[in-house]
């Protein structure tokens, strides 16, 4: 049974639409990367799913059961985009507080809290006042705020903006952490070399609409771009274009905009690759590197979404 | 570069409404609402406004009659010589007025001067110093300087008058020149603070209490924007905390800290400035709870209505200050015409400060401030209603 189940959500906001009959499901322990260009519904469905957004048409259901706004979801985990903490109160009040408002108490609460600040790094923080924290430091107790109590589904809405690469790092251990202990994980961020590497899965939101789901591979075949790109450099420079007498550029491959650049995308590397180095040789070019990869998440998504400014 | 600085600030202010109107509105609104309290048209000082007086007249002589005939026939007094309808207590109305019920009256507040004109001052009346040694009798509340004063000199003009009614009965001519004598001895005794050593002290911290913990609950409510821009109001609401039990947080938190300001205030009021509040605590308890918690009250409308800090700041300013003017708090209710005092009782501090002034400067008994407590709570109801009615902008859009 999907731990989520997002149907049909429709929402407006006075003349816009936000959503427009967005779709998607999550599996237990899953990580779903949610990706979309700016204004393309995602805050808006993370805060549907939270109860904060009434959606004008659609359901959402949690472990089968309907969500509607103003009801406690004890199964669920909220961790916002801004570092929503009380920078006066220290690393463990503002554990204790975001705790209590969940319903831990008494021991569980004390257990948790200590459990939240090892498992952030900042035991030895404990007291201090969170307003001296840096920025990673906060991101890492909003996050714990969000799943102090052990919710089966954690929101995340682009947990680690703003962060240096060791605090990135470190968020996505802890995000690690709580997938081995079953948590399902439902992601939205703009690092799309993050997604692609940590998300199982990936829903690609545009105009309020899933326009893509699925692995990377499975997203690279929906956006046309099946096969594996082929990118050599040359041990010389390509004649200029406009010299009468150049050395013509071999069938089958796109000029870079390095002169030492070609490019070409097969389907089958071990029949097509030999063929297509055989014919640089004929054509008296030597090759120094060699790179084959399949599509990059980015070029995925700038094929479904564009390259339009959406703001 | 400098002229580069002075237009871009001038172009924001152009783009910034808030900034605008705290720069341009506000200044304009205090004018005019200061302009009425202290202007012609609500300041006491104007012919219009009377100064209510309870007369005595323990002589019943030809004379002494004549004397509360022009008294009464004055038009700068109001002159009162029975008692008026007190709910649950006190003499039964239309009872004629003594000595003792004139100076109850002045110490509940009915009236700010009491007159009595003793038996044998008809042998003083415009006797300009060389008759017998009675004086009429001035009963103050010295909360109102003014009063005293003002029937003082109206008692001259009009015994000048009653003398002149009389045809030269006192010895006076008609047509003499009254400001060139003083007709009548009296003497003043303040009915109330006569025992303290800072008498105004108590009426005073009074009104500056009630004005700061408005201000500071108008300021503290402003944590619900800031919550609502760090993010943690969205975060609290998510968890099992919905709007209404969240705001009762925020105005039990509210309605503490007042007390607490209230209760640090006057504390420093009684070691410094011998401020009697050891012998007023049971009364101050109940007026401070009460006030606090309408004061908490309404720091969460102005919150609830402001989207910003500075909104906050602009809008609070102005009606804390106009309400505190218009409330007793800059200047004595007492001082402005009764269409003002009347009006005044819109706001929940004037009723607070009234509460005040009962317990520490007429020294009521605790069930004298029903009015004020059952005022009180209904603001802090009638607030918290609309507090959570605005808040609605806050919870699933």
């Amino acid at each position: 049974m999907a731990v989520l189940e997002i149907r049909d959500a429709r929402k407006d906001f006075g003349s816009t639409r936000a959503l427009d009959g967005l779709s998607l499901s999550l599996g237990e322990g899953e990580l779903l990367g949610l990706l979309g260009p700016n204004g393309a519904g995602k805050t808006t469905l993370i805060r549907a799913i939270s109860g904060r957004v009434r959606l004008n048409a659609g359901t959402v259901t949690l472990y089968g059961r309907t969500l509607e706004p103003g009801v406690p979801r004890p199964n669920l985990g909220v961790v916002p985009q801004e570092n929503a903490l009380y920078p006066l109160l220290t690393a463990r009040e503002n554990l204790e507080t975001f705790g209590q408002l969940n319903g831990l108490d008494g021991k569980h609460l004390r257990e948790r809290t200590a459990w939240a600040l090892e498992w952030t790094g900042l035991a030895d923080r404990a007291k201090s006042q969170v307003r001296a924290f840096s920025g990673g430091m906060k991101r890492r107790l909003n996050l714990a705020c969000g799943v102090l109590h052990e919710p089966k589904l954690v929101l995340l809405d682009e947990p680690t903006v703003g962060v240096d690469p060791q605090s990135r790092e470190k968020i996505y251990d802890m995000l690690g952490g709580l997938r081995a202990a079953g948590t399902s994980l439902l992601l939205t961020t703009h690092y799309l070399e993050e997604a692609e590497a940590r998300c199982e899965r990936i829903v690609i939101v545009d105009r309020g609409r899933a326009i893509a789901a699925g692995t990377l591979p499975e997203l690279v075949e929906q956006a046309g771009l099946a096969g594996r790109r082929v990118r050599l450099s040359l041990d010389r420079p390509l004649a200029e274009r406009d010299n009468a007498h150049a050395t013509a550029t071999p069938a089958g491959f796109t000029r870079g905009d390095d002169a030492r650049v070609l490019t070409a995308t097969i389907t089958n590397v071990a029949h097509e690759l030999p063929e297509l180095l055989a014919r640089l040789q004929s054509a008296g070019l030597g090759v120094s590197d060699l790179e084959v990869r399949t599509a990059s998440l980015q070029a995925v998504f700038l094929a479904l979404t564009g390259k339009d400014l959406r703001e | 570069m400098i002229g580069l600085l002075i237009g871009n600030s001038w172009k924001q202010l152009r783009r910034d409404r808030a900034a605008q109107v705290l720069a341009f509105v506000v200044p304009i609104a205090f004018f005019s609402i200061f302009a009425v309290i202290f202007g012609g048209g609500g300041n006491r000082m104007d012919s219009t406004n009377r100064v209510g007086v309870a007369l005595v007249d323990e002589s019943g002589s030809p004379q002494s009659r004549a004397l509360a005939a022009a008294l009464q026939a004055d038009s700068g007094m109001r002159v009162v010589t029975v008692t008026p309808p007190v709910r649950g207590q006190g003499p039964a109305s239309g009872q004629a007025l003594t000595r003792a019920l004139a100076e109850q009256m002045v110490k509940r507040g009915d009236v700010p001067v009491g007159l009595v004109l003793p038996a044998g001052i008809e042998s003083s009346l415009m006797s300009f110093g060389r008759g017998g040694g009675v004086k009429a009798l001035i009963l103050h509340d010295p909360s109102d300087p003014v009063a005293a004063r003002v029937v003082a000199g109206l008692l001259q003009r009009d015994a000048l008058r009653a003398a002149a009614s009389t045809g030269g009965a006192m010895g006076l001519a008609p047509g003499g020149d009254p400001d060139a004598m003083l007709p009548v001895r009296f003497e003043q005794r303040a009915v109330l603070g006569e025992k303290r050593e800072s008498p105004m002290v108590a009426f005073y911290a009074a009104g500056i209490a009630v004005m700061f913990i408005m201000f500071s609950a108008a300021g503290a409510g402003g944590a619900l924007i800031e919550e609502t821009e760090s993010g943690t109001l969205e975060r609290v609401l998510t968890s099992g905390l919905g709007m209404t039990g969240l705001l009762l947080g925020k105005w039990l938190y509210l309605t503490t800290l007042a007390c607490a300001q209230v209760c640090v205030m006057f504390v420093w009021g009684m070691l410094v400035f011998k401020l009697p509040l050891a012998s007023h605590l049971p009364g101050f308890a109940i007026m401070t709870v009460c006030t606090a918690a309408a004061a908490a009250a309404f720091g969460l409308v102005l919150a609830s209505l402001s989207r910003t800090r500075q909104q906050l700041s602009g809008l609070a300013n102005l009606v804390v200050l106009s309400l505190n003017a218009l409330g007793g708090s800059m200047f004595p209710r007492f001082l402005m015409s009764e269409t003002l005092q009347r009006a005044s009782l819109v706001g929940f501090n004037a009723w607070a400060l009234d509460g005040y002034l009962k317990v520490f400067w007429r020294e009521a008994p605790l069930a004298a401030l029903a009015p004020q407590v059952g005022a009180l709570l209904g603001f802090t109801a009638l607030f918290l209603l609309l507090a959570r009615r605005l808040a609605r902008r806050w919870e699933a859009v």
